[in-house]
């Protein structure tokens, strides 16, 4: 493949548009995600960007905006799954599953009857390098923004509270606050990913790039970088394999990301293993 | 520190005043409580699994709020609490300064460690026997090492009571002494501490003051008051016998055989609640 091949996609808007949020959305998801990864969370992540994809074809159908309908419909499934769980014995894995999963299949059913609200159903389930406008464009960054400020300003506290919710409410940080503070975030992450990821890759999106950087260091500060970094080369390489290969850019997206975890799996085998050794010559 | 004063003094640091703590309306796990918490104070809280142990550290946190009673704390009070090592999850990417680091989460504070914070530390670490190991995983620490990074935490708060559950356990007998020396260290230093133990022997008879708890304050008071035969069966609910070596009180919690000759019931003056 020449160079020329290489660069030609850059030619046209929706492709710029779609590499501008492919990058900025794997930086994101890659931040947002150590959290979700450490808190044990991916899961949520999954179920929540299903249940949106239910609030998305509830939003279409009744004519409110897209995105806000969508927004509104995941903090109401977040909610749904938290009151279950208090009022009866179920699990909370259980819960996002029956929860989540309906809304998902509201969703489906909702579009197979009437039809996919502003994009096609492909699209939003499996991401679309065609569907970006640069309306979505605007809406990652400004997700991205605030995500940033809010992990600059609050790095503390997050990092407390994740690491260790019970000492930090005992020493004072406001931990309810902080976790509604995270779920509004990774909503925001998942409203504004989903055209690029699709809503059956973004879990992927948030969990990979966490846990190969997770594998590469042992201090939090270092991993959020990297997450960020694996996340954006992963978001830049998949969005232009898949213009080349002509498959849908959540899987593209996500197999790259899926090849650093091969990698890293690999080599830090063989670090630990001469690590080991070293190790036992003392 | 006192206990069941009809009138609690203003100066106490905390004051547990009558406190009845219950989980979601179930049985109380704390009844009537009355405990004052004085600067200075190192006092360890004893009782068997379930005896509410956690649960006054808790309420004396103010993470549990009592269903009757009131926990008042002198204004502006900073407080530090070391988990039980149990409860950490080891495999959490932190370095031993992130995680010291991370005590000062309140106000606006720098995503990074300031040059001024990482001296403190530095002086943190110095202090519990843990130079030069800043940059290390946590989980690359020794048993009584990981004790003291979250011992390092609570005082990198500033704080002017530490609070420990359990602080020992897990420990071997010497880790367990060098942490014991520690704690008492500190508070020669003016710091205020409560623990938790189970350990009456290795850990409690070593304390100026001990609390027996058992959903209500059994005794409190000296360990040659509290640790006597009565106040203990009433504490665990079975007899336990208690010799005196040295004088120190050693607890025995089986059957004495042969010619050794328990204390029984000497009764500590005023021990009892």
């Amino acid at each position: 493949m020449s160079w020329d091949e290489l660069l030609r996609p850059f030619e046209f808007e929706f492709f710029r548009n779609g590499i501008y949020v492919a990058t900025i959305a794997g930086a994101l998801c890659g931040v947002v995600g150590c959290y979700v990864v450490l808190r044990n969370m991916s899961y949520i992540g999954h179920g929540l960007s299903h249940s949106i994809f239910g609030g998305y074809a509830v939003a279409g159908l009744a004519g409110v905006n897209l995105f806000l309908g969508a927004g509104i419909w995941g903090v109401i499934t977040a909610l749904a799954v938290g009151g279950i769980v208090r009022h009866r014995p179920i699990g909370s894995d259980a819960a996002i599953g029956v929860v989540t999963t309906a809304s998902f299949a509201l969703g489906l059913a909702l579009v197979q009857l009437y039809g996919s609200p502003g994009r096609n159903a492909d699209a939003l389930l499996f991401g679309n390098v065609l569907g970006v406008t640069t309306s979505d464009v605007w809406l990652i960054v400004v997700v991205a923004l605030a995500t940033a400020a809010i992990v600059f300003f609050f790095y503390r506290p997050l990092l407390f509270t994740t690491f260790d919710s019970q000492v930090a409410a005992a020493t004072g940080v406001r931990t309810a606050w902080i976790d509604a503070l995270l779920m509004v975030v990774l909503s925001a992450t998942v409203l504004a990913t989903m055209n690029v990821m699709g809503v059956t890759l973004i879990a992927a999106t948030l969990v990979v790039p966490a846990v190969v950087a997770r594998m590469l260091t042992d201090s939090f500060g270092k991993m959020l970088a990297l997450a960020a970094v694996i996340g954006a080369v992963s978001g830049f390489v998949g969005m232009n394999a898949s213009y080349h290969l002509d498959v849908a850019s959540g899987p593209t997206i996500v197999l790259t990301a899926a090849s650093f975890f091969v990698l890293a799996y690999v080599a830090g085998g063989r670090l630990r293993r001469r690590a080991g050794a070293v190790g036992h010559a003392h | 520190m006192t206990v069941a004063r009809p009138h609690l003094p203003a100066d106490g640091l905390i004051v547990v005043d009558d406190v009845t703590v219950n989980y979601d309306g179930g049985a109380p796990v704390l009844i009537d409580v009355d405990l004052t918490i004085e600067p200075g104070d190192l006092v360890g809280v004893v009782g068997p699994s379930g005896s509410g142990k956690s649960t006054l550290l808790k309420a004396m946190l103010g993470t549990v709020a009592p269903v009757s009673g009131s926990v008042r704390r002198a204004p502006g009070l900073a407080v530090g609490l070391v988990p039980q090592v149990e409860t950490i999850d080891w495999n959490f990417p932190v370095t031993v300064a992130e995680c010291v680091g991370m005590a000062r989460a309140r106000g606006l504070r720098t995503p990074w460690i300031t040059r001024s914070e990482r001296s403190e530390i530095a002086n943190v670490l110095d202090r519990l026997g843990l130079s030069g190991l800043g940059g290390r995983h946590i989980r690359e620490l020794s048993g009584g090492q990981q004790q003291r990074v979250f011992l390092a935490r609570a005082l990198f708060t500033n704080a002017q009571v530490i609070f420990l559950d359990e602080p020992t356990s897990g420990l071997d007998v010497r880790t367990r002494h060098d942490v014991l020396h520690l704690l008492d260290d500190l508070n020669r230093d003016g710091l205020t501490i409560v623990l938790t133990t189970h350990d009456l022997n290795g850990i409690a008879a070593h304390l100026p003051t001990l609390v027996c708890l058992n959903r209500s304050v059994i005794g409190a008071g000296r360990p040659d008051e509290v640790l006597v035969p009565d106040v203990l069966e009433r504490t665990y609910g079975s007899p336990m016998d208690v010799l005196e070596h040295g004088g120190m009180r050693v607890v025995v919690d089986a059957p004495l055989e042969g010619n050794v000759t328990p204390l029984r019931r000497t009764g500590g003056g005023g021990a009892t609640a």
